[in-house]
């Protein structure tokens, strides 16, 4: 194997792994640090089905979102949906030997490149433009918006601008990744450059604000169910301040 | 006190410009040391108050899921920046709620991330030295805590908590907010915020008891520590003295004496109020209402109704179950007593405007609306009913249920424009412990976007009354609506108005409608 290709091998493999084990460490911190109080945010469910049905309105509809910004919403929730479609479009490629028919039948994903180029476009166009998202955005915040407008782009030129890699190669590295049967990858700089920024993107992904994924599921204003006359909703560590009888 | 300029009310509410330190300034007046002494916190700012700070940081990150996840969460999208009333009052960009929280999400950065600590300037991560600390001091106060961010965030991240989180490491250093913490102080030693000793609360409620009957003919009373009563109401100490809030109070005795209600003040917890939540101590806060156990213990009721306050309906209705077991499920000797005790067929602790609510479904109470018809009501929906609590057991009770009362009490009811009202509901700009003259300038600029939908439904609806449920909302209308050129007594609590309706038995039937 080339240098390169070992180079990226190896890259693929720590970027996976940081992911996973950083996003494993703050899904357990979030998950242990205990809320002690009842802190759900209107218009609050009542109800346990309540919160899915609210939960599910956020994740998949950035309800909230919707409320407060037109733009923002379409945008984001562009980019986020064509970020979904492009995933699933990769999978073949990974799948190790004959790609299931429904697999195949995701061709038309593709065209998922130009709703999120748009989308992020958008999104990095309000940093510059309104005064107040500017005030607001530091530099990873552009550079994080960056990074995957260059990922989209350079998807798009080679699905789209005919400045096709190797297909055979691409399929065999990428397969080779997930069956550790590990293969050349592609030369073409513009394939380098791809894969290359997503696993830098996977890579910082428990460090940056990427975060936002597992943290809207943890997130007590929103998955509370409001009941708290009904049920005690205690926290150990003020158990713990009753039982050492401060207070009664 | 510095001059400065009311804003003018437009036709709309514009988003406006930044101005960058238009709010600049050094906060309001800090505790001195005997206050902070008082609640346990350092008397002045100690020396080794960074290493502290960011210990307590460490401290609230490990014991309130909400902050590290808030201040991982946020993707800087911009969804809550023009949603506060201060930036839309002042222009602040530091009042935008997302800036408010990076004042405290870039110490955390630079202390507890990777990121932060190793590239602090990529991702604006800073360290808490004293321009930050005084930034902390100035803006953590220029937050109401009302919620109203949490609710157009796409991760629902709560910038009160971030507030509480400042403060409360800012106390843990000595540097404390005087209009709090005196405050705190008071309730410690006398049992209400005013500082108002058991005679002093006597005499107010039997003059309250003379006016009644004056004005009425019908005895009602205003009983204080009565042992056995059924009803024990804990409501602000603002209702014993202030207006538009005592009326309200004459409202709750008009409704507890026409439904026979055998209920009590008292005097050991004369106060529904508890500012522990404004300063985010949780011990502090459960000292409050353990007092409020206590005197339901001691005074052997059944029933815990809450008067119309927003913070303490927030605290009664969402933590005292947590904070003392007031409600179901605690185990501890004290908790299980009073689950004993408590009539578990009703929710506990409830709120006035649910037990009134409750007698108008069942027709126990008789109105005269036409006592009311000189006026055009509005509701103003407090931010801590709003989106802290919930009334009546079904999804938005705490909107329908106020206005389901007025209603029965009056002909003529506009509401403000949708955007302004229910969940999005403006905060009136003086709630979270601001509600301090040394704060008046950020009072009546917080105040506009409320004003000017108040301003819109007057010209629209002919609004002439603007009705609240919280001490804090009546006493900042009060003060505040006069600099936006309306009537300062057109604010009214709920409970006057049912108060002024509600026909009592045997009352005299030449009653003048109370003059204006």
């Amino acid at each position: 194997m080339s240098l390169t290709s070992i180079i990226f091998t190896a890259f693929f493999y720590l970027g996976v792994s940081l992911c996973l084990v950083g996003v494993t460490l703050k899904i357990i911190q979030y998950a242990s640090t205990p809320v002690p109080l009842k802190i759900p945010t209107a218009p609050a469910p009542l109800t346990k089905f309540g919160v899915i049905l609210r939960m599910m309105r956020e994740v998949f509809l950035f309800s909230s979102l919707f409320k407060a910004s037109k733009w923002t919403w379409l945008f984001g929730w562009l980019f986020h949906w064509a970020l979904v479609l492009l995933f699933i479009r990769h999978l073949p490629y990974f799948w190790p030997g004959e790609t299931p028919e429904l697999l195949r039948q995701t061709e038309p994903f593709k065209y998922a490149a130009f709703p999120l180029i748009i989308g992020l476009t958008g999104l990095l166009a309000r940093r510059f433009f309104v005064d107040r998202v500017r005030y607001i955005s530091a530099p990873s915040d552009y550079l994080l918006l960056i990074l995957l407008i260059l990922i989209a782009v350079t998807g798009a030129l080679m699905t789209f601008a005919q400045y096709y890699p190797d297909m055979g190669k691409v399929y065999a590295f990428a397969e080779g990744l997930v069956t550790l049967d590990w293969s050349e990858l592609p030369s073409e700089g513009i394939f380098l450059a791809h894969v290359f920024l997503v696993f830098v993107l996977i890579a910082i992904f428990p460090v940056s604000k990427m975060l936002h994924a597992p943290g809207v599921l943890f997130s007590p204003t929103l998955n509370q169910t409001d009941d708290a006359r009904k049920n005690r909703h205690i926290s150990d560590w003020a158990i713990e301040k009753e039982k050492s009888g401060k207070g009664g | 006190m510095e001059k400065f300029d009311t804003p003018k009310l437009d036709t709309y509410l514009a988003t406006p410009t930044l101005k960058s330190d238009a709010m600049e300034s050094d906060g309001p007046f800090k505790a001195n040391t005997d206050m902070q002494k008082s609640l346990g916190f350092p008397g002045e700012k100690i020396d080794n108050w960074q290493q502290v700070a960011i210990e307590k940081m460490g401290e609230t990150i490990s014991k309130y899921r909400s902050i590290p996840v808030f201040l991982d969460a946020c993707v800087k999208c911009g969804a809550c920046t023009d949603k506060c009333h201060y930036f839309l009052g002042t222009g602040d960009p530091k009042n935008m709620p997302v800036a408010r929280q990076d004042l405290f999400r870039s110490v955390y950065r630079r202390h507890f991330t990777f990121a932060g600590k190793y590239f602090p300037k990529l991702v604006g991560a800073k360290e808490l030295d004293e321009s930050m600390l005084d930034d902390w001091y100035n803006y953590f106060h220029q937050c109401s805590e009302c919620r109203r961010c949490s609710v157009y965030c796409p991760y629902g991240i709560d910038t009160a908590e971030i507030t509480m989180a400042a403060r409360e490491v800012m106390n843990a250093i000595g540097v404390g907010q005087k209009y709090c913490n005196q405050i705190l102080g008071k309730v410690k030693k006398i049992g209400n915020n005013l500082g108002m000793p058991e005679p002093a609360l006597r005499d107010t409620l039997l003059d309250l008891e003379e006016e009644i009957e004056e004005d009425t003919g019908v005895a009602v009373k205003l009983p204080l520590d009565k042992e056995g009563a059924e009803i024990l109401l804990i409501t602000p100490s603002a209702d014993f003295f202030a207006e538009p809030h005592i009326d309200g109070l004459i409202g709750y005795a008009k409704v507890f004496h026409q439904s026979d209600a055998s209920w009590t003040l008292s005097s050991y917890a004369s106060e529904g109020a508890n500012f522990g939540m404004f300063i985010g101590n949780y011990d502090i806060m459960r000292e409050g209402a353990l007092r409020i156990r206590k005197a339901a213990l001691d005074l052997g009721v059944s029933r815990i109704i809450v008067g119309e306050c927003g913070h303490a309906w927030r605290v009664a209705y969402s933590f005292w179950n947590t904070l003392t077991g007031i409600g179901g499920g605690a185990t501890d000797e004290y908790a299980l007593q009073l689950q004993k005790q408590l009539d578990q067929s009703y929710p506990q602790p409830q709120h006035i405007i649910e037990y009134t609510y409750g007698l108008i479904q069942k027709g126990r109470l008789t109105f005269d609306k036409s006592k009311n018809d000189h006026r055009t009501v509005t509701f103003h929906d407090s931010c801590n009913v709003a989106r802290g609590s919930n009334m009546g057991g079904i999804e938005c009770g705490q909107f329908i249920l106020p206005r389901e009362v007025i209603k029965a009490a009056c002909n003529h009811f506009v509401d403000m424009s949708k955007g302004t009202i229910k969940a999005s509901t403006f905060c009136c700009g003086g709630g979270g412990g601001l509600l301090t003259d040394d704060l008046l300038e950020l009072r009546v600029k917080g105040a506009l976007p409320r004003m000017q939908a108040l301003k819109q439904s007057e010209e629209k609806g002919g609004v002439n009354t603007l009705a609240a449920l919280c001490a804090i909302c009546k006493s900042q209308f009060s003060k505040v609506l006069p600099y936006y050129d309306f009537d300062p007594f057109m604010v009214v609590s709920v409970h006057q108005l049912v108060s002024e309706a509600l026909i009592l038995d045997g009352e005299n039937s030449q009653k003048e409608s109370k003059a204006l």
